[in-house]
């Protein structure tokens, strides 16, 4: 069975998020979602400063399997992105939850993450897939 | 409810990710499909394809029906045991299937066919065997194993008798000899050497756990579609079908056009599909970020093709594909990716033999 951390929330759509305090949070793909592409070979990440909406396409996986879209679980400003993941996006695939993090996003709007589904939750629905 | 290979259990002691596969539960991987494509090009790696079939041809007048039967010409077997990779065409030069005829006997041939075509395949040979009396004898009862990589025929060796070492010492590639219960073949679909062995069911997982003893890496269906596609070798179904001539396949050096007073099926159509011209089958190579794939539009200087294969190169490190495109096509091209204009190198279709980059 998928690992799903209970203190992270998570989109339908398949991202994590991680509370680093002050309203900035870690996003990235869940064990479930990065099992269900394979083996990543790319990783195209947003750029440092943008600015997007909650259910935005942001970063684009691909797996030798497929092309995945990865949504912006939140609204918000970019403040980093995972370089690592340029030259090593196994990284994905090895540590979904840790070093195979995506971005870290500066909340416009926090309410958007009380929206967002608890481990349980997310459980469920992937439990329904 | 799909069909399931005798190792089936021993893909699920090992964690296999499995998936339908044309009706046939196979395994996709075993964890990592690009730690698998890497065993293949540098040590050795193996894939249960016992959902491919066998069929076997008896007759006094077998030569002659295969030279009716298939575009290549059985004729250049003149050795016992050489195999002849061909098309199999309809009256409308259309590739029913793609298949290696193995030279036995006068009388003895074996055919390898695809699974996925099993059952129109055997309906089209059977309907065309009467006339020569031949007889058409499908072999379920063989599981089949291939064992590829740099290093596979020294791996199996240590699990074979002195009989069989015997039997398979200096084979030449493109042979296939019985040897004891195994028929061995220097046969693959990944570019690197090693043998494609059928073996009687009831012996399959144990012969499969020697060879995981012996060191070699169990590969699913993930690393043998970049593999074979780094090695340049068409997928039936993708890169060509009933409906696809196969001077449009990068299958005309397949088709024996010599003697020219040799009838075989879809000779006719053959000869007008080459006085009119067709589409060609050529590689394309994308080295900036992103994964070509199936189905993309091809932008060419005047006209427009399609990706028949795509997939990201293990061994290359970037991305390459096979496309159909307008016969002027010259050394470059764009492909459409999501809606963006990419440019790629036109090659030939063939990236990876041996381990060796061969672009």
């Amino acid at each position: 069975m998928s690992n799903i951390p209970t203190e992270l929330k998570y989109a339908t759509s398949h991202e994590w998020l991680r509370s680093e305090g002050d309203g900035v949070y870690t996003v990235g793909i869940t064990e479930h979602a990065q099992d269900l592409l394979g083996d990543m070979v790319f990783v195209e990440l947003p750029e440092v400063g943008d600015t997007v909406a909650q259910g935005d396409d942001v970063a684009v996986g691909e797996s030798v399997k497929a092309a995945s879209d990865i949504y912006a679980p939140i609204s918000g400003e970019i403040l980093a992105v995972n370089d690592a993941l340029n030259d090593s996006p196994e990284l994905v695939n090895s540590s979904p939850y840790g070093d195979g993090w995506m971005f870290k996003i500066k909340a416009s709007d926090e309410s958007e993450v009380a929206g967002l589904l608890d481990a349980a939750g997310y459980k469920n629905a992937i439990d329904e897939e | 409810m799909a069909q399931q290979t005798v190792l089936i259990n021993k893909h699920v002691e090992a964690n296999a990710k499995i998936v339908d596969f044309h009706g046939w539960d196979m395994p996709l991987h075993y964890g990592s499909q690009i730690e698998e494509h890497h065993a293949v090009r540098q040590d050795a790696g193996m894939f249960d394809v016992s959902h491919m079939t066998i069929v076997d041809l008896h007759g006094a007048r077998v030569r002659e029906f295969l030279r009716y039967l298939v575009a290549n010409d059985v004729a250049k077997l003149t050795v016992p045991g050489k195999a002849l990779y061909t098309g199999m065409l309809n009256e409308q030069g259309g590739v029913i299937d793609d298949l290696i005829v193995y030279f036995q006997t006068e009388t003895f041939f074996r055919l390898v066919v695809n699974s996925a075509t099993r059952e129109k395949d055997l309906a089209w040979i059977n309907a065309q065997a009467n006339a020569f009396d031949v007889t058409v004898t499908e072999r379920p009862e063989f599981a089949m194993i291939a064992v590829q990589g740099p290093n596979a025929k020294a791996k199996v060796a240590t699990i074979l008798s002195d009989e069989q070492k015997a039997a398979v010492a200096g084979m030449k590639p493109f042979f296939g000899v019985q040897a004891g219960d195994l028929f061995i073949a220097t046969t693959g679909y990944t570019g690197e050497d090693g043998y494609e062995i059928s073996i009687p069911e009831a012996q399959a997982a144990d012969f499969w756990q020697k060879l995981l003893d012996a060191g070699v890496k169990p590969c699913g269906l993930g690393a043998r579609d970049t593999l074979r596609l780094e090695a340049g070798m068409n997928l039936y179904g993708q890169d060509m079908d009933e409906t696809v001539s196969p001077l449009a396949a990068n299958m005309g050096w397949t088709i024996a056009w010599e003697p020219a007073d040799r009838n075989f099926i879809g000779r006719a159509a053959l000869e007008q599909h080459k006085a009119q011209g067709t589409m060609k089958l050529v590689g394309l190579v994308m080295e900036a970020k992103g994964v070509l794939r199936h189905g993309q539009r091809v932008v060419v200087e005047g006209g427009e093709g399609e990706i028949t294969s795509g997939t990201f190169s293990p061994t290359l490190g970037y991305s390459i594909a096979m496309a159909r495109v307008p016969a002027s096509t010259g050394d470059t091209a764009e492909v459409d990716i999501r809606g963006k204009l990419v440019p790629v190198k036109v090659v030939k279709p063939s990236f990876v033999r041996m381990g060796k980059k061969v672009i």
